[in-house]
């Protein structure tokens, strides 16, 4: 089977804009969780989540004018934006610049949401009943549809090969970097744009999952200790929004024009509940198989493993049967293993999650310091003995991350990153 | 006549994101200042909200340039 590498990296996060400032604030223990102060929340039980900061583009601020011309933005529903504007930064990153046309035809995008335009189908729909059809413009359907963050990347860069979409809830950024690199694997290209993007905290989205009672409700006056995985005062997720994106490669490929290589994509596991449409079955056994899967791929065991990024939306159930079904899996070598849940600081990019997780990962991998835990003051009983890097990043030793995804519907996804040796 | 003119003008620059000094009388919004079926579309709909008109669908098709678009609007409103 052909080897899959990493060798560039996009990140455009509630953190900041940028791989590098992203990841910094998250190792310096700084939160991107805030009030909500662009839309009416008065009447909403969550008023917090985990904005992407605007600005002119400096220290980290997102400034869309530097991604997309103004022209265009319209087009384009926010979790566009910012998939293209990480897509963007990933490609620079890898230094990937396709010049022949059996170049652009061996590099594919595959950039999902979870959700995709839902702050455009809201204001639409209140335009529709306001002003009637005649007033909709022509591109609410593209701007909203999810597979077009990976039309946009495509027509931007040129890149010609397959140009797909994952859509798997809270998975599918992971489903997109593992799908992508199954593609590159199959010989079907050579380089694979991949990760996830939203944007879906408006009013709609904020009621919609605070009807299903997922949401955090009692931090709405202290932001920044709402989202708190694994801690005992936990009390649901925090929306986040952005955008991660990898590129993926061919380990020869890369080797050959010089490329950088974070890291080499070795495991990828991926099952089904099929339990409920919102709560994950009690045994975990779902995400049990989806990370026994990864590791048999990547043929490693639970030794192997040295950094686990958890999924740990900070929700009572959810945090305690992952905690489960990596204890199952890992047994005592999870004794030797760090876990962090960097939602603690970003709150839950819903579908661009697996991605940024994924890229943190790799960055853990890089720099051999794993990120922590936020608010862990008071862990949950069943935490005892496991390293959940309360509060601080630590330096260790990390040869291999494992990445969960899971999602609504009852869907698993695990990816598996190695640090690349040179042989 | 010229207070129609300079607002398809604006509207034209504004939608188009194009300089000023391309949207001269005869420009074609496809052929001259890069516009698209779905950008042509959504000028339609601006020209409509400006001026309170209804531009039919037939109308519509007709109106390729920019003097097209003031012609129209000016028969509408004359």
């Amino acid at each position: 089977m052909r080897r899959v590498v990493i060798t560039g990296l996009g990140l455009v996060t509630p953190l900041g804009t940028g791989v590098e400032h992203s990841w910094k604030q998250l190792l310096d223990g700084k939160s991107g969780i805030r009030a909500i102060d662009t839309f009416d929340v008065s009447d909403l039980p969550a008023k917090i989540g985990g904005m992407v900061p605007r600005g002119d583009g400096t220290n980290g601020t997102f400034n869309p004018d530097l991604t997309v011309p103004t022209k265009d933005q319209k087009k384009m529903d926010d979790f566009i934006i910012y998939g293209v504007a990480a897509a963007a930064e990933a490609v620079k990153d890898s230094g990937w610049e396709p010049q022949t046309e059996e170049d652009r035809e061996r590099t594919g995008v595959m950039i999902g949401s979870g959700i995709g335009g839902l702050s455009s189908i809201y204001e639409t729909s209140l335009l529709l009943a306001e002003k009637g059809p005649r007033r909709i413009s022509p591109f609410f359907i593209p701007s909203a549809l999810i597979n077009l963050v990976s039309g946009h990347v495509s027509i931007i860069h040129g890149f010609k090969g397959p140009n797909h979409s994952a859509v798997t809830a809270c998975s599918t950024g992971a489903h997109a970097i593992g799908d992508a690199a199954r593609l590159i694997m199959w010989d079907d290209c050579d380089v694979m744009v991949a990760g996830g993007a939203e944007a879906a905290i408006n009013r709609l989205g904020v009621a919609g999952f605070a009807a299903a009672r997922a949401l955090s409700t009692g931090f709405n006056e202290t932001p920044e200790r709402a989202s708190r995985p694994y801690d005992k005062d936990r009390d649901g997720f925090v929306m986040g929004e952005g955008a991660g994106v990898v590129v993926l490669e061919e380990l020869e490929h890369a080797k050959a024009r010089g490329a950088k290589i974070y890291a080499e994509v070795v495991g990828y596991g991926l099952s089904g509940d099929a339990h409920h449409i919102t709560a994950p079955a009690d045994d975990g056994n779902g995400g049990y198989r989806s990370m026994a899967m990864a590791l048999k791929r990547a043929g490693m065991t639970p030794a192997d493993i040295d950094y686990v990024n958890a999924h740990g939306t900070s929700t009572p159930l959810g945090d305690l049967i992952e905690l489960g079904a990596v204890k199952r899996l890992f047994g005592d070598d999870l004794s030797g293993a760090s876990m962090s849940s960097t939602k603690s600081a970003t709150g839950h990019l819903l579908g661009a999650a697996g991605a940024i997780e994924a890229i943190f990962s790799v960055l853990a991998i890089r720099d051999q310091q794993v990120p922590p835990t936020l608010n862990l003051d008071n862990p949950s009983d069943e935490c005892a003995g496991v390293d959940l890097v309360p509060h601080k990043s630590k330096k260790r030793r990390v040869r291999a991350a494992l990445s969960n995804s899971f999602g609504f519907g009852g869907t698993n996804a695990s990816l598996i990153v190695k640090e690349y040796t040179g042989s | 006549m010229s207070d129609i003119a300079e607002r398809v003008k604006k509207i034209v620059v504004e939608h188009l994101g194009v300089e000023e000094g391309k949207v001269t009388d005869t420009a074609s919004f496809i052929d001259d200042l890069g516009a698209d079926s779905l950008d042509t579309v959504e000028l339609v709909m601006a020209f409509e909200e400006e001026f309170g008109i209804e531009i039919p669908d037939d109308a519509a098709e007709k109106i390729l340039t920019v003097k097209d678009a003031i012609d129209f609007i000016s028969s509408k409103q004359g």
